[in-house]
C-alpha cells in the first residue's frame, strides 16, 4: 500500500508520490457526518460503539458539516430532507464521499411504489460513491461498505477524481 | 361511569339536533355522531360536565369515508366526487373510566369542522396532522399549517385521499419510482 512499504534508506526520510501520500492521508480519517435518519442510523451507531469499532479506520461523527469528509445516508429520504441533504452535501469542503445505507437510500425501499413522501434513492439528489445493501445492513456490512470506500480512495488520482 | 346509551341520552338533551346518531354495533367503544359545526360545544361539555369528565383526547383521526361517485378523470383514471370526510374524536375519562368516540362528517368537497383545540391542547397538531395528509379545514384553529408533508406541497394536495394522484416532480425532484 504505497507509503509505509517504501524503503527507509537513511533515518527519518520516507519517499513516497505525493497521490499515495494524500490518499493514505485521506483515507485513513474518514470523518462522518454526525448524522442518522432511520434505523439504519441505529445500525451505524451500532458500528460507531466499542463492539464494531468505527474508530480503529479513522471514522469519527464530526458535528459540521463544514469539516467533514463522508457523509452515510442511513435511512430512509423523505423529499422534505432530500433539500435538507443536498444542503448539507454542498456545504461539505472537498474531496467528499457519499455512503449510501440501505434499501431506502439506495432505491427507496419498501415505499418504492405507495411512498408518496420518499425519495426513490438518494442518487437522485447527490452522486453516491458506495451503495451498501440491507434492511438494515448490519454493521458487518457497513464496515465492508466502509473498506469498499477506502479502495477507491486509495485509487484516486489528483488529476482526475474518481470516488 | 356512564354506558354509551346514558351519555348520548345526555348530550341530545343538552345538545338537541347536534347530536345526530349514536351506533353501538362497533368492535370498541360506541360512536356518537355530532354537527361538525358544534363539535366543540360538545367537547367542552364533554370534558367539564362533572358526569362525564372526559379530560383525555387519546386520538383525534381524519378519514376519506370515499364514499362519493367514482367518476374517470380526464387522463383515465378514477376520483371521486362528493361523499364525506370525517374526523372521529377518541376520548377516555380518567377519573370516571369510560370511554367513548365521537364523529364528525363533512362534505369531502369542503370539509370544515370546528376545533377542539381549545378543548383540548392535544387537538392542535392532531388537527393539522388531518389537514395534512386527508384535506379538512378545522375552523377557528390557531396555526393550520401543514405539519409533515414539506410547507411549499402543492396546495389541495392531500396524500391520503383515496383518490390522491402523486406529482410527477417536488423541487426538480422525481417523485414516482
Amino acid at each position: 500500500m504505497g507509503l509505509l512499504d517504501k524503503e527507509f534508506s537513511d533515518g527519518n526520510i520516507v519517499i513516497a508520490p505525493v497521490e499515495d501520500l494524500f490518499n493514505w492521508a485521506r483515507l485513513s480519517s474518514i470523518w462522518q457526518l454526525g448524522f442518522g435518519l432511520a434505523c439504519c442510523a441505529i445500525e451505524m451507531m451500532a458500528t460507531s460503539m466499542s463492539h464494531y469499532d468505527f474508530d480503529r479506520f479513522g471514522v469519527i461523527p464530526r458535528n459540521t458539516p463544514r469539516q467533514a469528509d463522508a457523509i452515510i445516508i442511513s435511512g430512509t429520504v423523505t423529499l422534505k430532507m432530500a433539500t435538507r441533504i443536498k444542503r448539507l452535501y454542498e456545504q461539505m469542503p472537498a474531496p467528499k464521499y457519499i455512503i449510501s445505507m440501505g434499501s431506502c437510500a439506495n432505491c427507496g425501499g419498501p415505499y418504492w411504489e405507495h411512498g408518496y413522501h420518499v425519495l426513490k434513492g438518494i442518487d437522485r439528489v447527490i452522486p453516491v460513491d458506495v451503495y451498501v445493501p440491507g434492511c438494515p445492513p448490519r454493521p458487518e456490512a457497513l464496515l465492508e461498505g466502509l473498506l469498499k470506500l477506502q479502495d477507491k480512495i486509495r485509487n484516486e488520482s489528483l488529476r482526475k477524481k474518481s470516488a | 361511569m356512564k354506558n354509551a346509551e346514558e351519555i348520548f341520552n345526555i348530550l341530545k338533551d343538552n345538545f338537541g339536533d347536534a347530536v345526530i346518531a349514536l351506533d353501538k354495533d362497533t368492535p370498541t367503544e360506541a360512536v356518537i355522531t355530532v354537527d361538525p359545526l358544534k363539535i366543540h360545544l360538545v367537547g367542552e361539555f364533554l370534558r367539564t360536565n362533572e358526569d362525564m369528565m372526559f379530560d383525555s383526547l387519546m386520538c383525534l383521526s381524519g378519514v376519506d369515508d370515499a364514499n362519493g361517485k367514482k367518476v374517470k378523470d380526464a387522463d383515465g383514471t378514477d376520483i371521486i366526487e362528493g361523499g364525506t370526510l370525517s374526523v372521529y374524536y377518541h376520548l377516555h375519562s380518567v377519573s370516571l373510566k369510560h370511554k367513548i368516540t365521537l364523529k364528525v362528517s363533512a362534505p369531502r368537497e369542503d370539509a370544515k369542522v370546528e376545533s377542539v383545540e381549545n378543548v383540548w391542547k392535544c387537538a392542535d397538531w392532531h388537527e393539522r396532522e388531518a389537514f395534512d395528509l386527508v384535506g379538512i379545514k378545522f375552523l377557528n384553529h390557531p396555526d393550520l399549517r401543514r405539519i409533515m408533508m414539506p410547507y411549499d406541497w402543492e396546495e389541495g394536495s392531500h396524500p391520503l385521499r383515496k383518490d390522491y394522484k402523486n406529482p410527477e416532480f417536488y423541487q426538480g425532484m422525481k417523485v414516482p419510482y
